[in-house]
């Protein structure tokens, strides 16, 4: 398959035009010894061929299992609206609007959803998407860094492994002092919170609902930290804040998270969207691209990329991230996936997972030998005690049909037979209860 | 156009969850709850729907419009890569599943298109293994001088520099710094190329490495790359190649043959991935022999049975740079590409993204100046400083390309040409387009000498005129409030 | 091109204003006209102990971003809070209401490293041949 109109004569013309007799010609600046030692790759195949050859490959994955698998990254439902607008190409053929005469939508669409993870958050100010929750965590930890100018980051062990792995990666050639508080019974630990925070502390990172699914209020602890003079970072599920109290309410300066769940499917891990919210004291701090309104010269409200002294375009090596192309294709997923769903839709969203999973939790608790962790409230996840170990229970319900949970021991020392369940608006009270039954059976 | 907020009508609804067929539980705790509520527009489908096609249509896009923007790469990307993406097996797949015990056999299909898309980047590029999961090409530069540190923190060597072109993206110096680096800046000579007396007195053994763009974003090939490659390992300090020109060197040369260390390659350029407005793209990252056990984990392995597994055992692996294994959806466009145009199929998108280049840069160079006169790769770099000497800067040959239907070129870049130009036609862009483009630039150059005003009042065809772009930063608006 | 007589000037084109014991510092009416409207301007904080040549503050544009530096060593005294509301201030008037701040300066030997205005003038002529 080939995408090139060239015609032979087109290319003899063109040859002409420039002046050499062969295409060769046009490479002649490549020394002859640096030509390619080998380019052994497959020949061209048709469109049917690489379709049929992918659609095999599809078909060997999983896709009948009923997910009960969350661990921050959910199984929701996208409207059919979301596919068929973000499928638009005037919209993912276009890149980054530099030029905002001829990309005023994208614009607008960006201005758009930068206003809905405001209103999410509560917070003041968005930047116009991160490549993902993880990479937006590592962003806000740099931003308070440079903020306070201090070098020490307490972050509570609630936080997702993931995450805090790829901090621990991202640092290793930076100067920077990681302290670990411990969850106990679920919830983030006072008191060793404030045996570690000092006046050398840049940030505290919490995350709400934690991995173990736990919800909290975190204002008492937010307000210790900024006694310090440190920077409060949440991170947050955005689909839970159609519920639970907002980074803004708990008094953060912060907020990230991952927006898979906000009309992303899940596709085996990426295309992702990482969302940042913060106070706008912090706006010239953020990363990334930012869209502000202004006006044309005829006095109409427009929307152009700016602030962007604070990009890598302008600011090189001084910039406050090295990020250029984020993931704004995802954030319009996002956009129109709570346009969509509007002010009510986004209640109801946030409603149904939680009494599907408070359901869950009642129905399971009935299983002889499970303990549902109940020291903690929760949103749409949630742990359990399992006689058994967790992966040989997972194991056993794959061959049921079930997807039934994450093995906390994979993360967590000592944690081997506990589960941690996730339950969207998608599962029904039948696949609950089958679930349930299934679980009693192979336990 | 109205805001979507500015659409909001009371009582309208777009979707609903309907009825759930469980209720009844215990309400959260009001102190765990929201106070305030999110002010989120009340709308129906048809709002919805009409509001962002309305939006789209507001955009030039590669399938509206040509679109020559530099360093890039604004290739047709062909559809039947989205179809793909979409096959349920692969875009509901959880991306825990395969880390479940047992689980590896639920995603066999995706770690097969993990696996051998590595193998067919790592032959193009000619380097020893690949690391999927960078999420950007800055994301793959960021994960490249981390693994550059991690290299040389494991020699027991601290070393201080990275150094860059002049003419380097800015996301080369920033990467750098970024990851902890001080960033020392060589100059490009009066020739177009590196200045080498400056590049060898800045080289030595606090260097930990030479971050080049090769073709570099003047569109140039250096023929002296290997002997500057050669100086670079000589004070032990590792190279770096950003791939974001890649698709001029498809099949005519590999940066593993020249000895670079590193490479990233943006599939959003090179491997025809849809842009999407400013991502999602990706930026893997292949590595030479000695950096491979470094690589971030998880890493994708074929056992002995032809089965496909993760595997965590890298002791020296930086870790993790992103929660999975990269973007994969687009690494599946990219894989889908690949194997639909094949060897030859790939040459030839080179072969003739060069010629569309120099045909642009030979048509054109009579009218616009061309600050390196040299035989050009994927691109060409021009400077508008004739045309501005009557008033006509960049910007204003950029808005009034805009009225004709074109997005302009990059402008203002690279940043060692004043009134930069930088053309990136791309190989699927036929003869007629090119012509079409290349005679409204020379109309400009004929204007720009005899009414240049007919040009700096552009657009006039657009539905806004020139931006206030001083209002937006001094008195920032950043989201609707009501 | 205004460049005031009784003032010091900078090769990065900084200008100091000295009072008595006290120096006031602003970026010249060159340096602001390169740099066009000008949007945001990042103040040292007072109190702060600044070393001559040293950074002491950003000023940037729609597309740019200088960093400045202080003319003369001292510590910093007042700012300028007028910029953080009206950085246009810098482009209608560099030397007056377009100061960035105020210092008591330390070593007025340093003075000797400044230009005055007829040198500036000429180094000014000579970037602009």
């Amino acid at each position: 398959m080939s995408y090139i109109p060239h015609t032979a004569e087109d290319i003899q013309q063109m040859l002409s035009v420039i002046g050499v007799k062969s295409i060769d010609e046009l490479f002649k600046d490549i020394p002859l010894g640096l030509r390619p030692k080998s380019f052994n790759l497959p020949a061209s195949k048709s469109e049917f061929q690489v379709t049929q050859t992918l659609h095999k490959l599809a078909a060997k994955n999983a896709t009948g299992l009923v997910n009960f698998v969350g661990a921050g990254f959910y199984d929701h439902f996208i409207p059919a609206a979301v596919d068929a607008l973000v499928s638009r190409s005037e919209f993912y053929t276009a890149y980054t609007p530099y030029q905002p005469e001829c990309a005023q939508g994208w614009l607008q669409a960006i201005y758009e959803y930068q206003s809905i993870i405001c209103e999410l958050t509560g917070l003041d100010v968005s930047n116009a998407s991160l490549y993902d929750g993880g990479t937006a965590l590592f962003e806000a930890m740099m931003m308070a860094l440079r903020h306070t100018g201090r070098n020490k980051i307490i972050l509570d062990s609630g936080v997702n492994l993931i995450y805090r792995t790829m901090l621990y990666t991202y640092t290793l050639n930076l100067a920077i002092e990681f302290v670990e508080i411990p969850v106990v019974h679920g919830q983030s630990c006072r008191e060793e919170l404030f045996k570690y925070l000092d006046d050398q502390t840049a940030a505290v990172i919490f995350q709400n609902p934690n991995f173990f699914g736990a919800v909290d209020d975190y204002s008492d602890m937010v307000e210790q930290v900024h006694k310090f003079g440190a920077l409060a970072i949440e991170v947050a599920y955005p689909v839970s804040l159609g519920m639970l109290k907002t980074p803004q309410e708990m008094g953060f300066d912060i907020a990230i998270g991952e927006g898979q769940s906000l009309g992303i499917p899940l596709s085996f891990g990426g295309p992702y969207l990482g969302f940042m919210a913060a106070r706008s004291q912090l706006v010239r701090q953020m990363p990334g691209r930012i869209v502000g309104s202004t006006v044309d010269s005829d006095g109409r409200r427009g929307f152009v990329l700016t602030l962007q002294t604070r990009e890598q375009h302008i600011r090189r090596e001084k910039a406050t991230s090295n990020i250029c192309s984020n993931e704004a294709l995802c954030a319009l997923r996002a956009v129109v996936f709570i346009s969509l769903l509007g002010r009510e839709g986004f209640k109801e969203l946030a409603e149904h997972n939680y009494q599907k999973a408070e359901f869950a939790k009642e129905t399971l608790s009935r299983i002889n030998g499970v303990q549902v962790k109940r020291s903690s409230p929760t949103f749409n996840e949630f742990t359990v005690l399992l006689p058994r170990h967790a992966d040989e229970v997972v194991r056993r319900m794959i061959d049921k049909g079930f997807a039934c949970g994450f093995p906390l021991g994979r993360f967590y020392q000592g944690l081997d037979n506990y589960l941690l369940i996730a339950v969207t608006e998608k599962r029904t009270k039948e696949e609950i209860c089958r679930l349930a039954d299934s679980l009693e059976a192979v336990l | 156009m109205r805001l979507i907020f500015e659409k909001h009508k009371e009582g309208r609804r777009g979707f609903s969850y309907g009825a759930s067929d469980v209720a009844g539980a215990k309400p959260l705790a009001g102190k765990f709850c929201r106070a305030t509520e999110a002010r989120l527009p009340c709308l129906s489908e048809l709002d919805v729907v009409r509001h962002f096609t309305n939006l789209s249509r507001l955009n030039f896009s590669v399938d509206t419009n040509f679109y020559p923007l530099g360093s890039c790469t604004m290739k047709y990307n062909p559809k039947f890569t989205e179809r793909i993406a979409a096959f349920e097996g692969f875009s509901q797949l959880h991306p825990l599943l395969p880390q479940l015990s047992g689980g590896g056999m639920l995603a066999q299909g995706a770690l097969e298109v993990l696996y051998e898309s590595e193998k067919l980047f790592a032959e193009i590029t000619g380097m020893s293994a690949f690391t999927l999961q960078p999420l950007a090409g800055a994301h793959g530069e960021l994960t490249g001088v981390m693994l550059i540190a991690a290299y040389h923190q494991h020699q027991g060597l601290r070393r201080k520099y990275i150094i860059v072109a002049d003419s380097s993206h800015g996301t080369n110096p920033a990467s750098a710094a970024i990851a902890g680096y001080e960033v020392k800046v060589i100059p490009t000579g009066a020739d177009g190329y590196l200045d080498l007396v400056q590049y060898k007195k800045h080289l030595n053994n606090e260097v930990a490495a030479v971050m080049l763009t090769c073709p570099d974003t003047l569109g140039i090939f250096n023929p002296r790359i290997k002997e500057i490659a050669d100086m670079a390992h000589s004070v032990g300090a590792l190279l770096y190649y950003d791939g974001a020109n890649l698709n001029a060197m498809l099949g005519k040369c590999r940066p593993g043959d020249i000895g670079f260390d590193l490479v990233h390659i943006n599939l959003h350029k090179t491997f025809a991935t849809p842009h999407g407005g400013g991502g999602p793209g990706a930026g893997p990252v292949g590595v030479s022999q000695r950096l491979v056990e470094f690589l971030p984990i998880s890493r994708v392995i074929r056992r002995l049975d032809a089965t496909f597994a993760l595997d965590y055992n890298y002791p020296k692996s930086i870790g993790y740079i992103a929660p999975f294994y990269g973007n994969f959806g687009v690494i599946l466009k990219a894989y889908a590409y690949i194997l639909a145009l094949g060897k030859e199929g790939l040459i030839k998108a080179a072969e003739i993204a060069v010629l569309n280049a120099n045909y642009c840069q030979a048509r054109l160079k009579e009218y616009y100046d061309l600050p390196f006169d040299k035989r050009c790769m994927h691109e060409c770099v021009f400077s508008a400083s004739r045309q501005a000497k009557n008033g006509v800067h960049a910007l204003d040959i950029a808005k009034y390309l805009i009225d004709q239907g074109y997005h302009p070129p990059t402008i203002y870049f690279p940043l060692i040409v004043q009134e930069a130009l930088m053309i990136e036609p791309t190989e699927t862009e036929s003869k007629e387009a090119l012509d079409a483009f290349i005679d409204t630039m020379i109309q400009i150059a004929e204007l720009a000498k005899n009414n240049p005003s007919a040009v700096t009042q552009s657009p006039l065809n657009m539905p806004i005129k020139r931006l206030d772009e001083v209002r937006a930063a001094r008195q920032p608006d950043l989201r609707w409030k009501p | 091109m205004n460049i005031p007589k009784n003032l010091f000037y900078t090769k990065d084109h900084e200008w100091a204003r000295i009072e008595g014991k006290v120096a006031y510092i602003g970026i010249t009416d060159y340096a602001a006209h390169s740099l066009g409207d000008i949007t945001f301007v990042q103040l040292p904080k007072i109190g702060e102990l600044l070393k001559q040549s040293a950074y002491c503050a950003t000023v940037e544009s729609v597309k740019a971003a200088s960093d400045v530096y202080v003319p003369l060593s001292g510590k910093v005294l007042s700012v300028n809070t007028q910029l953080a509301t009206n950085p246009e201030l810098i482009n209608q008037s560099a030397y007056e209401q377009g100061y960035f701040f105020s210092m008591e300066f330390s070593d007025a030997a340093e003075k000797a490293k400044l230009m005055d205005s007829a040198s500036y003038q000429q180094y000014v002529e000579g970037l602009s041949k």
